[in-house]
């Protein structure tokens, strides 16, 4: 798993994609942090959470290599061959794109930092704030990489990616639309339970509930698991 | 060492291969000849572990590769008929990769630096795999099998895009190698088989159809095993003769090739050699001989007969197999 996470870490930046992915965040995180100091109202939980929506955009630029790639030059032959177990390769790469991930919100740090000199600020509500961002690009992570198992192309992964992405971000809009339906008005329940940005967003009003945890825990789990079935299942085919 | 039984695989509707068994047994080298599309590479990425059968079983030193995968990979070192290889890395940062992708124990530095001499691509072990010719490209996916040191190695096409004088580099390699480790070669070029391998196993449309030496193979075939005699004499004078010769089955006429010279096709008995006796037979008339051949088989005509056989030939020609083991 190690050597896996190793190898995909450091191909990020073999690529302008790291570089680039990073760059852009931080302009933009920068930007953001930039207007909440000059405004006089240092709130750090919206620094952290501005970027949850154009998440839904870049993710995928880190997830839609992950295996199609491996698959496309053929290079999968040296993982599947090697004495590895398959959740250790899955695993390994996504931990790599998480790491890259994790790093582009790398600068809060120092934004809370700064922001803490100037207020006194309950620094769990940075923390919580944080532990949402990294879950919720954790299961966009795990999304994007079991859709790069799908196709051969990085282009296609990504677009589907981003088209999930959106879906799922549109979800309470989704559930309103159809609450007031005669015949689908129970749908509206089920939509209203994959938005994950309603279980994201309780992590920016400072309250931590283990089930939300949970939530995006077992997303991660089952796109991981589909992941690695896909991946098994290309051998049986 | 490796043990493949009943081993079939079904692609949709399609069968790459059909109820291939055979045996290898430890420090052997076995070669896989078959044309393109036979099924080599399909056989080689199930003893490997990266595609799954549809029935059969292969175990590598007792290690199912379904059931206990980790244990059988750990024994084999393949390199597939394109090599894998990230081409955004270097030489060595992707024989490191692979160092730590199997969890090989010795030391890494000198292990690594021991690979790259052997494959000789030590003088490009910093540069980016992307900008390698095919050879090296080649030779460094042949190095990333030799990783680890696995008693096994399995290798589709070794040669592969390289030229003459890397090809022999790399079958000497192979050859050295051969001396304690058991090798699988694949290969559709046959010279190349015949080079390398003790024992020549030959696939066609998903069969395995032969599997002996190379020797053993020729004598099969060459049942019909005749003698070709060009001697300068009268043809139908030289036709009666001949038959009176001990163990002579037939003599043909090919009629006159040179001049005054007829090519004569003497087909033995089952099992007799006439070879002194028709020599000696025609010393004994005064006739000057211009040429005296036996046409075994070189492997190419072997191959060529197999692949094109169909199933009753095939039949016929490899029928005395069974009475033999």
């Amino acid at each position: 798993m190690i050597a896996v996470f190793k190898r995909e870490f450091k191909s990020y930046f073999l690529t302008p994609i790291g570089y680039i992915v990073l760059a852009l965040f931080y302009a933009f995180l920068g930007f953001v942090f930039y207007n909440y100091y000059s405004s006089g109202s240092p709130d750090i939980v919206s620094v952290v959470s501005a970027p949850s929506l154009i998440s839904i955009f870049f993710v995928p630029i880190l997830t839609m290599r992950l295996i199609c790639e491996d698959r496309r030059q053929k290079v999968d032959q040296a993982l599947l061959t090697a004495p590895v177990k398959l959740v250790s390769v899955v695993l390994g790469k996504f931990f790599a794109a998480f790491a890259v991930y994790a790093l582009c919100f790398a600068p809060t740090v120092l934004f809370e930092l700064i922001f803490a000199t100037k207020v006194k600020m309950n620094s769990m509500s940075y923390f919580y704030a944080l532990l949402g961002a990294l879950l919720l690009g954790a299961a966009l992570i795990s999304i994007g990489m079991f859709i790069s198992c799908l196709t051969e192309s990085p282009a296609v992964a990504a677009m589907l990616s981003i088209g999930v992405n959106l879906i799922a971000y549109l979800m309470p809009y989704f559930s309103d639309l159809v609450k007031n339906q005669k015949y689908f008005g129970w749908l509206s329940k089920v939509f209203e339970k994959m938005a994950f940005m309603n279980a994201y967003e309780s992590f920016n009003n400072n309250i931590f509930k283990i089930a939300d945890v949970l939530y995006f825990l077992s997303i991660m789990a089952i796109f991981m698991f589909l992941c690695v079935r896909f991946l098994e299942k290309r051998r049986w085919s | 060492m490796i043990n493949v039984t009943g081993l079939s695989k079904r692609y949709g509707g399609y069968l790459a291969v059909s109820d291939v068994s055979f045996e290898i047994k430890k420090g052997e080298i076995v070669g896989f000849l078959g044309p393109n599309g036979a099924g080599k590479s399909t056989i080689m990425n199930i003893l490997t572990g990266y595609l799954s059968m549809t029935r059969g079983t292969v175990t590598i030193d007792g290690y199912d590769i379904i059931e206990d995968p980790e244990k059988a990979k750990k024994k084999i070192g393949y390199l597939p008929e394109i090599p894998p290889l990230y081409t955004d890395m270097k030489v060595r940062e992707y024989l490191e990769f692979i160092y730590d992708l199997k969890k090989v124990k010795f030391p890494k530095k000198p292990h690594i630096d021991e690979v790259l001499k052997l494959v000789r691509i030590a003088d490009v072990q910093n540069r980016l795999i992307k900008n390698l010719s095919k050879g090296y490209r080649q030779r460094v996916g042949f190095g990333a099998a030799l990783i680890g040191n696995p008693d096994v190695l399995i290798l589709d096409e070794p040669t592969v895009g390289l030229d003459p004088k890397q090809i022999i580099e790399i079958r000497n390699l192979i050859t050295r190698l051969g001396k304690n480790h058991t090798i699988i070669l694949s290969s559709h070029i046959l010279s190349e088989v015949q080079a390398v391998c003790e024992r020549i196993i030959i696939i066609n449309r998903g069969k395995l159809i032969a599997d002996d030496t190379a020797t053993n193979l020729a004598n099969k075939l060459s049942k019909e095993r005749a003698l070709f005699a060009r001697i300068i004499c009268d043809e139908e004078n030289m036709l009666q003769t001949l038959k009176t010769v001990s163990g002579v089955k037939s003599v043909r006429s090919m009629g006159k090739v040179e001049t005054g010279a007829f090519e004569f096709v003497i087909e033995p008995e089952q099992g007799k050699d006439i070879r002194q006796a028709v020599f000696e037979k025609v010393a004994a008339m005064g006739k000057t001989m211009l040429s005296f051949a036996d046409n075994t088989m070189t492997l190419e005509q072997v191959f060529l007969r197999l692949t094109d056989a169909t199933d009753e030939e095939l039949e016929n020609m490899l029928g005395d197999k069974g009475e033999e083991e």
